[in-house]
C-alpha cells in the first residue's frame, strides 16, 4: 500500500492497565489522507496514549481499549509498516553511531533489499534538509540535527502516516525551528498524513490545516479555522529596586579540561537582592556553564566568582569562593533548580524530599515534618505527599524541584531552563510561583531561552555576549 | 516487504518470548553492572592488603559481581535473563580491562548459568527472595569453583573450603538479599512499570 | 572510562581489514590455549605475538597503550603479588609462578583490546549476524544500548553536581562517599532503564519487533586475508604450545 494513509476514531477510548481512571474517551475524529492535523489539549488529556495506540505500540497487556481505531480501514496492529513517528528525545530514539546507519535502521527491520536501502536514505536525508553526510557521528549533533535525523529516519521506509509526538519539546527555539521546516519540507508533497501533538501551538498553527483539542474529562473538540489559544496570563510583578550585592561574577570563564574552545567566555554579571536576572543566547554560549558558576557548583578556569557579605556571614571560610563551600553551607544560601528534576531526588517520598531540606535549614526534628507540611500546601504537592518523587509528571516534579530548593530558604536561586518540556499550564504555575519568590529580598536568576519567562519574570536580562540591559 | 507485521504479543507466543524493551533494559542492565565489576575489581585488587592475615577472606567482597545475574532475572522475568546480562556484563569488564582478561566472560556465562538453575528450578514463575536467595548462592558456587581451577590451585583444602564458604555467603547476601532489595527499590521509583508484576491499578 | 570503552567511527587501522569474526576466532583459538596451559613459555610465546600486532590495531604510541591496558596491567601485578606471596610456594619457584600467571592474565586480555581498538562495533555486530547468525535482534538491541552509555557517563557528573545542589557531598568520610556513590548510582540505574524503555518503544516504532526477516545494509564479506589470520593465529598457538614442550616445561592445568 502507498501514498497517504486515512486514520478514523469513533468512541475510542483507552484505560492504562494500572490506573483506575480512563486515559482517554469518546474520541471521535476522521483524518483524510494527506491532511495535517495538530492535536492538543492538556496534560493527562491522553495524547500520546493516542498516537501510541494509532502507532500500534500499546500492546494488549498495556491497558483496555474501546471504541473503533482503524488506520487505512484496518487495526492499528496490522498496519505498523504504514506508520512513522518521532518522539520528544532524540538520544532516545537514535539507535546506530553513524547517521546514514540510522536511517538505514528502519528499512532495514522491514526486509528491503540492500540496494534499495542507500538511495531511499540519500532522499529522506536530503527531504529532512540534512547535509552533514552518512558518515557523521550521532552523538555529535545538535538537538535540531539528532531530530531531524530521526525524523530522516521515519520517512525512509516512505510511511502513510507521520505521527510526531511534542518533537521540539526538548529543544532551543534554533532547532525547533529547523525541525518545523524539515517537517513542512517532507510532506509538502502530501504524500504523507500528518498528525502532531505539541504544546506550541503557535508555533505549528501555520503548517497544519485543522486542530483538534482532547478534553480532560473526555471527548475531542475541533477548533475554527482562526482559532487562535488564549494568551497566557502573566503574573502581575511589581519591580523591586536592586538591593545589597549577593553574588558576582568577574570575568569568570570556564574551558572544560583537554577542550581548546570556552564552553563560556569570560563574563561579568551581579545579582541584587530583590532583583531577577534572566540569562539568554543561542546554545553553545554557555548559559548553564555561568549557572554552575553561580550557584558554586563549578570553579571558574578563568576569573572569580564572588559572594556578598550578606550570603558569607556564619560560613567557617568566609574568604573563599562559593565554589568552595561545604555542600551543607551551600544549599542554605544558593538553591539551584536543575534542568532534570530527577537528578535532584534524593528520597523515595515528596514528603521526605522537603524534610529533608527544613532539616538542613537546621529545624529541629519536630520543625521539619511541619515545614514540609507548609511547603506542600503552598505548592500544592498535598495530595502527592506519599508518592515517590520518580513518579511525578513532569509539571509536578518541577514544581517539587522547586520546593525543595526553598526548603532552606536561600538568598539566591538559581534555575537551569525552568520551563523546558512544560505544557501550556503547568507553565502558567510554575511562572506564577517564580513570581510569588521575588519578595524583594530574595535574587532569582533565570537561564532559559524561552522569551516568555523572559517578559513574564526578568528584570535585568544578559544575552550573553552582550552587556547587561534593564 | 510482507504485507502484515507480526504483533508484539502473539499470545501463541507465550509470555517467554524476549520483547525489545526485554532485550534493551537488559543490555543496559549488563553495561551499567559491567562498568560496575570494572570498578569493583580495582576495588578489589587494592584491598587485597587488609586480607593479608587469611587471603580467603576476601571472599566477602564477592558478592557484587553476581549482582547482575540476580538482579535482571527479577526485572525482566524471562528465561536466559540473567546469561545475557552477565555476558554483556563481563564484556564490558573485559573491555575496559579487567584483570581477568577476557576469562571474565566464561566466568560470565557460568554465573549466569547457575543463577539460571535458581530460577528455571522454579520455572520461571516465582520471583521472590527464596528464588534470589537460591540463583544467587548457585552462581556463587560456580564462581568459587572457577576460581579454584584458575586462580588458586596452590591452596589448601582448608583455605579452598573457607573461600567456598565466604564466596557463597557473600553472594547470598549481596547478589541476593542486596539484589532483591535493589528491584524492589527501582520498582518503586515507577521505573519498571513496562514490566509485569505490580499490575495493580492506583 | 570512555577511553578504554571508546565507541565511535574507528579510525580505519590495519588490523579493521581483518573480519571481526576471524579476530573473534582467533580469541577463541588463544584463550582455549592458555586457559589450558600452566607454564611461562605458552603466554611468554602468545603475548610477544599479540604485543606484535599492537601497531597494527592503531596503538603505537606508550600513551594510547597505557591508556587502554592502564587497569589490566595494575591488576596483573597484583595478581602476580598475591600469588607470590600466598601461594604454596617458596623462593624463585613462586617468582615463576607469580610471573606466569601475570603474564596468562595479560596475554588473555590483550587480544580483546586489539579488536576493540579495531574493529567499529556495528561492523562487530553486522559480522556476528551475518556469518555467525547471531539474532539479530539481541546483537542490535545490544548495540543500540552500548550507544547511551557515553551519555550515562555525562549523567553521573550532573547527578552529582545536583547533589552538591541540595547540600550531599562526601568530605573525607568514606562511608559518606560510598553512600553518595550508591545514592548517585541509583538515580543513574532509574534513569538509564527509563532511557532504555523509550529507546526500545522508539525501536519497536520502527518495526524492530516485526518478525520480518532484517536485511543489513553495510553486509560483511570474508576475504583470503581472515583464513590467513585465523591461520596465523592458530599457527602462533602450535608454535607456543610446541615450544614449551621443547623446552620441558609444559604443564598443562587440568579445567575442573
Amino acid at each position: 500500500m502507498t501514498g497517504p494513509a486515512a486514520l478514523r476514531l469513533a468512541g475510542w477510548g483507552f484505560r492504562h492497565a494500572t490506573r483506575k481512571a480512563w486515559a482517554v474517551r469518546d474520541v471521535d475524529l476522521a483524518v483524510a489522507p494527506g491532511e495535517r492535523v495538530l492535536l492538543t489539549g492538556a496534560s493527562g488529556s491522553g495524547k500520546s496514549t493516542l498516537l501510541r495506540a494509532v502507532a500500534g505500540l500499546l500492546e494488549p497487556e498495556a491497558g483496555d481499549p474501546t471504541g473503533e481505531l482503524a488506520v487505512d480501514g484496518a487495526a492499528p496492529d496490522r498496519r505498523r509498516q504504514r506508520v512513522g513517528m518521532v518522539f520528544q528525545d532524540p538520544d532516545s530514539q537514535l539507535v546506530m553511531i553513524r547517521a546514514g546507519d540510522d536511517v538505514a535502521f528502519g528499512l532495514e527491520n522491514t526486509g528491503t533489499p540492500p540496494a534499495l536501502i542507500w538511495p531511499a536514505v540519500d532522499a529522506a536525508m536530503d527531504a529532512v534538509g540534512f547535509e552533514l553526510g552518512r558518515d557523521r557521528a550521532t552523538a555529535a549533533l545538535s538537538g535540531g540535527q539528532k531530530q531531524r535525523l530521526v525524523l530522516a529516519g521515519a520517512l525512509a521506509p516512505r510511511p502513510g502516516l507521520l505521527l510526531l509526538d511534542e518533537p521540539t519539546a526538548q529543544l532551543d527555539p534554533d532547532g525547533a525551528a529547523q525541525v518545523r521546516t524539515a517537517v513542512l519540507r517532507a510532506v509538502a508533497d502530501r504524500s504523507a498524513t500528518l498528525l502532531v501533538v505539541d504544546h506550541d501551538v503557535e508555533a505549528w498553527l501555520p503548517l497544519v490545516d485543522r486542530v483538534v483539542e482532547l478534553l480532560p474529562g473526555g471527548g475531542a473538540v475541533e477548533h475554527e479555522p482562526g482559532w487562535r489559544p488564549a494568551a497566557p496570563r502573566l503574573p502581575e510583578r511589581r519591580p523591586h529596586s536592586p538591593g545589597e550585592q549577593l553574588l558576582a561574577a568577574e570575568a569568570a570563564g570556564y574551558t572544560h579540561r583537554g577542550s581548546s574552545t570556552p564552553a563560556l567566555l569570560p563574563t561579568d554579571v551581579a545579582l541584587h537582592a530583590g532583583r531577577t536576572l534572566a540569562v539568554t543566547g543561542p546554545n553553545g554560549t554557555g548559559k548553564s556553564t555561568l549557572a554552575l558558576l553561580l550557584a558554586g557548583l563549578r570553579a571558574p578556569t578563568t576569573g572569580r566568582v564572588v559572594a556578598g557579605p550578606a550570603l558569607t556571614t556564619g560560613l567557617r571560610h568566609p574568604d573563599r569562593p562559593p565554589s568552595r563551600w561545604r555542600a551543607g553551607e551551600l544549599v542554605l544560601r544558593i538553591g539551584t533548580v536543575f534542568q532534570q528534576p530527577e537528578h535532584q531526588f534524593l528520597t523515595g517520598r515528596v514528603r521526605d524530599e522537603l524534610s529533608l531540606g527544613a532539616l538542613r535549614a537546621g529545624a529541629g526534628g519536630t520543625a521539619a515534618p511541619q515545614r514540609a507540611e507548609e511547603l506542600m500546601d503552598r505548592l500544592g504537592l498535598a495530595e502527592l505527599a506519599e508518592a515517590n518523587p520518580f513518579t511525578l509528571s513532569g509539571g509536578q516534579q518541577r514544581r517539587l524541584s522547586v520546593a525543595t530548593a526553598l526548603a532552606t530558604a536561600p538568598r539566591v536561586l538559581v534555575l537551569d531552563e525552568p520551563t523546558f518540556g512544560q505544557d501550556r499550564e503547568t507553565w502558567a504555575e510554575l511562572v506564577q510561583l517564580l513570581a510569588d519568590q521575588q519578595d524583594g529580598e530574595r535574587a532569582l536568576c533565570l537561564v532559559t531561552h524561552d522569551a516568555a519567562v523572559v517578559t513574564a519574570l526578568a528584570d535585568d536580562v544578559l544575552v550573553l555576549g552582550l552587556p547587561v540591559v534593564a | 516487504m510482507a504485507a502484515q507485521a507480526v504483533r508484539t504479543s502473539d499470545p501463541a507466543h507465550g509470555t517467554s518470548r524476549w520483547r525489545t524493551v526485554d532485550i534493551i533494559v537488559t543490555a543496559v542492565l549488563g553495561v551499567a553492572f559491567g562498568v560496575l565489576f570494572w570498578l569493583w575489581s580495582l576495588v578489589y585488587t587494592a584491598a587485597s592488603p587488609a586480607f593479608l592475615g587469611f587471603p580467603p577472606s576476601q571472599a566477602v567482597m564477592y558478592g557484587v559481581w553476581l549482582l547482575a545475574a540476580v538482579v535482571t532475572p527479577l526485572i525482566i522475568r524471562k528465561p536466559g535473563a540473567a546469561l545475557f546480562a552477565e555476558l554483556i556484563g563481563a564484556t564490558v569488564e573485559a573491555l575496559l580491562g579487567s584483570h581477568f582478561g577476557t576469562l571474565v566472560i566464561l566466568y560470565g556465562l557460568l554465573q549466569g548459568a547457575g543463577a539460571e538453575l535458581g530460577f528455571a528450578l522454579f520455572r520461571y514463575k516465582r520471583f521472590g527472595w527464596l528464588q534470589a536467595v537460591l540463583a544467587a548462592a548457585l552462581a556463587g558456587l560456580a564462581a568459587a569453583v572457577l576460581d579454584f581451577v584458575n586462580y588458586y590451585p596452590d591452596w589448601t583444602a582448608g583455605w579452598k573450603t573457607a573461600y567456598l564458604v565466604l564466596v557463597v555467603g557473600s553472594t547470598v547476601l549481596i547478589a541476593g538479599l542486596g539484589g532483591m532489595a535493589l528491584t524492589r527499590a527501582l520498582r518503586a521509583s515507577g521505573a519498571l512499570s513496562s514490566f509485569a508484576a505490580g499490575r495493580t491499578r492506583v | 572510562m570512555s577511553s578504554p570503552l571508546a565507541l565511535g567511527p574507528a579510525r580505519p587501522v590495519p588490523l579493521s581489514a581483518v573480519n571481526p569474526v576471524a579476530q573473534l576466532t582467533a580469541i577463541v583459538a588463544t584463550t582455549v590455549v592458555l586457559l589450558v596451559s600452566g607454564d611461562l613459555v605458552t603466554p611468554a610465546v602468545l603475548l610477544a605475538a599479540e604485543l606484535a600486532l599492537l601497531p597494527a590495531a592503531g596503538l603505537v604510541r606508550p600513551g594510547d597503550v597505557l591508556r587502554r591496558t592502564w587497569p589490566l596491567l595494575v591488576s596483573a601485578l597484583g595478581v602476580a603479588w598475591v600469588n607470590v606471596a600466598f601461594g604454596s610456594l617458596s623462593g624463585a619457584e613462586a617468582w615463576v609462578s607469580g610471573a606466569t600467571w601475570a603474564l596468562r592474565v595479560v596475554a588473555l586480555s590483550l587480544p580483546g583490546i586489539l579488536l576493540v581498538a579495531s574493529t567499529d562495533p556495528v561492523r562487530l555486530a553486522d559480522a556476528l549476524t551475518l556469518h555467525w547468525r547471531v539474532s539479530t535482534r539481541f546483537a542490535y538491541g545490544a548495540l543500540a544500548a552500548l550507544r547511551l552509555v557515553p551519555l550515562l557517563a555525562a549523567e553521573w557528573e550532573s547527578i552529582r553536581l545536583a547533589r552538591r545542589a541540595r547540600g550531599v557531598d562526601a568530605g573525607a568520610n568514606p562511608a559518606a562517599h560510598a553512600r553518595l556513590l550508591a545514592s548517585i548510582s541509583f538515580a543513574l540505574l532509574v534513569g538509564a532503564i527509563r532511557r532504555g524503555t523509550r529507546l526500545a518503544t522508539a525501536m519497536d516504532a520502527r518495526g524492530f519487533d516485526s518478525g520480518i526477516a532484517r536485511t543489513n545494509a553495510r553486509g560483511s564479506v570474508l576475504r583470503p586475508l581472515d583464513t590467513w589470520f585465523t591461520a596465523g593465529a592458530v599457527a602462533v598457538c602450535v608454535l607456543a604450545v610446541g615450544l614449551s614442550v621443547l623446552t620441558g616445561s609444559w604443564h598443562p592445568v587440568l579445567a575442573g
